[in-house]
């Protein structure tokens, strides 16, 4: 079965196969350096642009502001979750999280 | 590449959507084909139905939008009807009880927890008293504002409810118009209030005279690509435009062509209108208006009756909303009654309706300030009216803090919301009138609370602008909201400056209180405060502002987001009733 992705009502939700798995709003903890100076930044995303998958896991590409210092910025590749066989299984936003490299690989 | 959402529409949208509904209703929630969840609750939109959020599956909201806000007799009773019946969910509001109706800023009415089984009836019924949700959501025509006191309003300048109604009629359920790139919002003003609040919609009809073949002929003004999402608010721009009363119809089906056209279809944060007007400029969409899509010479605009706008406007004298008891064209008079947050529960809705019926002629009609209006009171019956205990809470003359308090959604059914909204509106008014005394001659101050930059509630335009956002406080993450000030209508509007960030939700009401203190005592003379923010910059405002804990208590701060229903005794996402089916028992999931 392959994979339906989308963002949906204006970026408030990342649908997996038509059903609602990651919200907006949320705050989610990214490691130093990888979106402003904040350690780590508590990270509250405004919405998802876009959604992609990467091997087995679902990143984001979302908008979001730094609870600590107030950057806002985009972010490209937010990983929210993994799919396992055709089963979505979302990331908790208070773990930290890595942003995805490109070619998929974790920094 | 154009949008899923896009794919959907092309495949079925518009007035088709309605068979389907009916059917699914038939067979039940679950019959909904698991993979075709999202391009059908894209699709219900359209006929207003718009599928609650993450928590609570299976239920509905259903908004009803009649132009201007104008409800005709026996109206009001219908929705109070159907809400009583229909408008219950598996949890009580601590505030507004179980069953009740949201008044919103587009002038519609919003019932919660509908079951989709129970929608065909709901349209039935709605019809009936000539009701419609048709177009109250998705891509197209939404319900048009504008002077909710149109025909009876001392200050009218132009029959502004006979246009609404005329374009409701026109382009509602109309085949070359139902399917634009996104929503698209159109306003009629008639007045010299400007109570349309024409400046943030997509699509602005504001009365002005012109001399025309020698003759002063009333008509309107037209503006376009307004709007407040996303945090990139626009006002309207002035496209030089007079339309005759019988040209205006031609020329909002014209702009309407004209963004279904050339809308971005690709990038719906890119769709609207007000980011066609910042590409093309508005010569351009005057000249391909004028070159495409209408046969006829446009003429340039008229003159406008802007200096007086005083509706929201902060700073202008005259009235600020339609408040209070206010005498009629005939030497009747409509009253204004202020709903706190716009909410009303069935109980006291059942008595609005009683009294509107034995005093008046039953007419309720909403304003874009979530109030609401009772028209045609003789003089004889004014004082019994007035003395119906449910205006001790509608009141003509509410507190100042209730009067300027509005809030949207928020995070008890929206699935945007950061933050709580309209409950802890209700508790903020309730705080500050307690607890502050508004500056000499102040009379009106506005305060909305949004609970997303998505701005429903309009906070940019507003004294105190409100807007969810989180923050952490002793280590843990709290809901919190951004401040901002000197926002309003009027000649000249303005668009509230973001001066504070990220103040936790329990120590605004502080905020709000040294701000007042510190305004009272800087102020020059009777300056407004509009006026006196204008006078100063971002840095001296937020040394004004001052958040603090209070007394005030905010049972809120922990993540409503992450709830199945905010104020549910166990609100755990995993404690949810929803999905169920029509009788309320919920559906097993089958992973
Ligand atoms: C479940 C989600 C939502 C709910 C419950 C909701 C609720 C409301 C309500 C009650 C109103 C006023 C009434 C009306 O249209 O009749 C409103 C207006 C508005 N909505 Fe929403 N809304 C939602 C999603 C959105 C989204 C996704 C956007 C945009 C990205 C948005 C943008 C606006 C704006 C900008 C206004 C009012 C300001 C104006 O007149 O331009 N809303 N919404
Ligand atoms: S402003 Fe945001 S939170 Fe409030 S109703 Fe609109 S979309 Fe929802
Ligand atoms: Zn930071």
């Amino acid at each position: 079965m392959s994979i339906a992705l989308r963002t949906l009502d204006d970026g408030a939700w990342i649908s997996v196969n038509d059903s609602r798995q990651v919200s907006v709003s949320d705050v989610w903890t990214l490691t130093t350096g990888t979106f402003c100076d904040c350690s780590p930044a508590y990270v509250l995303l405004e919405a998802f642009v876009d959604v992609d998958v990467d091997g087995s896991i679902v990143v984001a590409h979302a908008v979001g502001q730094c609870l600590e210092c107030g950057t806002r910025d985009s972010i490209e590749r937010l990983p929210v979750g993994r799919i396992v066989n055709d089963d979505f299984y979302p990331y908790d936003p208070e773990d930290v999280q890595w942003l995805v490299e490109p070619d998929g690989e974790r920094p | 590449m154009p949008t899923d959402v896009e794919h959907w529409k092309d495949e079925l949208y518009g007035t088709e959507i309605r068979a389907e509904i009916e059917r699914f209703a038939g067979e039940g929630w679950e019959s909904i084909p698991d993979d075709e969840r999202d391009a059908w609750f894209e699709r219900f939109k359209w006929f207003g139905l718009y599928h609650q959020r993450a928590g609570q599956e299976s239920y509905f909201m259903l908004r009803i939008g009649p132009p201007s806000g104008v409800l005709e007799p026996g109206q009001f009773r219908r929705l109070v009807e159907l809400a009583d019946e229909f408008s219950r969910g598996p949890a009580e509001n601590p505030e507004f009880g179980n069953g009740w109706l949201d008044v919103t800023t587009r002038q519609a009415i919003q019932l919660h927890w509908i079951r989709l089984e129970d929608v065909p009836e709901l349209f039935d019924r709605l019809e009936e008293v000539g009701l419609s949700t048709v177009q109250a959501c998705g891509d197209s025509w939404r319900n048009i504002v504008g002077c909710p006191v149109a025909g009876k309003d001392k200050h009218e300048h132009v029959d502004a409810g006979a246009l609404a109604t005329e374009l409701n009629e026109t382009f509602k359920q109309n085949e070359a118009h139902s399917n634009l790139p996104r929503k698209w919002k159109v306003s009629v003003t008639g007045c010299d209030e400007g109570c349309g609040q024409g400046d943030i919609n997509d699509l602005s009809f504001e009365p002005a005279e012109k001399e025309l073949d020698g003759e002063m002929v009333t008509g309107y003004n037209v503006r376009v690509g307004g709007g407040l999402s996303r945090n990139e608010p626009r006002f309207a721009r002035d496209i030089d435009v007079f339309a005759t009363p019988e040209q205006a119809v031609d020329v909002a089906g014209g702009l309407s062509a004209l963004f279904r056209d050339h809308g971005d279809r690709e990038n719906r944060y890119n769709a609207r209108m007000k980011f066609l007007v910042d590409e093309w400029g508005p010569e351009k969409i005057r000249e391909t208006l004028q070159a495409e899509y209408v046969d006829f010479d446009l003429e340039t605009a008229g003159d406008d009756l802007r200096e007086s706008y005083s509706y929201n406007a902060g700073d202008a004298d005259g009235k600020h909303d339609h408040v209070g008891v206010h005498e009629q064209v005939d030497g009747n008079f409509y009253v204004g009654l202020n709903v706190l947050v716009g909410r009303i529960g069935v109980d006291d809705a059942y008595e609005i309706a009683d009294a509107a019926e034995e005093y008046a002629s039953g007419e309720v009609r909403l304003t874009q300030r979530q109030n609401i209006i009772l028209t045609d009171v003789p003089d004889e019956n004014l004082d019994a009216l007035l003395e119906e205990t449910v205006f001790e809470e509608y009141s003509p003359d509410p507190h100042p803090f209730q009067r300027g308090s509005i809030a949207c959604t928020g995070t008890e059914f929206c699935s945007l919301s950061i933050v709580e909204t309209k409950n802890r509106q209700v508790r903020y008014a309730r705080w500050l009138k307690e607890n502050v005394d508004l500056p000499d001659g102040v009379e009106d101050f506005h305060i909305h609370l949004s609970g997303c930059t998505a701005s429903c509630a309009q906070p940019q335009i507003a004294d105190v602008s409100l807007r969810g956002m989180k923050t952490r406080k002793n280590g843990d993450p709290v809901e919190a909201l951004d401040i901002g000030l000197g926002g309003g209508l009027g000649e000249n509007p303005q668009f509230a400056s973001w001066v504070a960030e990220r103040v936790p939700a329990d120590e605004v009401p502080g905020a709000i209180a040294n701000l007042l203190e510190n305004f009272a005592a800087a102020r020059d003379g009777t300056e407004s405060f509009r006026e006196f923010v204008l006078e100063r910059d971002d840095e001296e405002l937020a040394d004004l502002i001052e958040p603090e804990e209070t007394d005030y208590d905010d049972p809120y701060l922990h993540n409503t987001k992450r709830t199945w229903y905010p104020y549910a005794e166990d609100d755990d996402l995993e404690a949810s009733p929803a999905p169920a089916r029509a009788d309320g028992t919920p559906i097993p999931s089958d992973d």
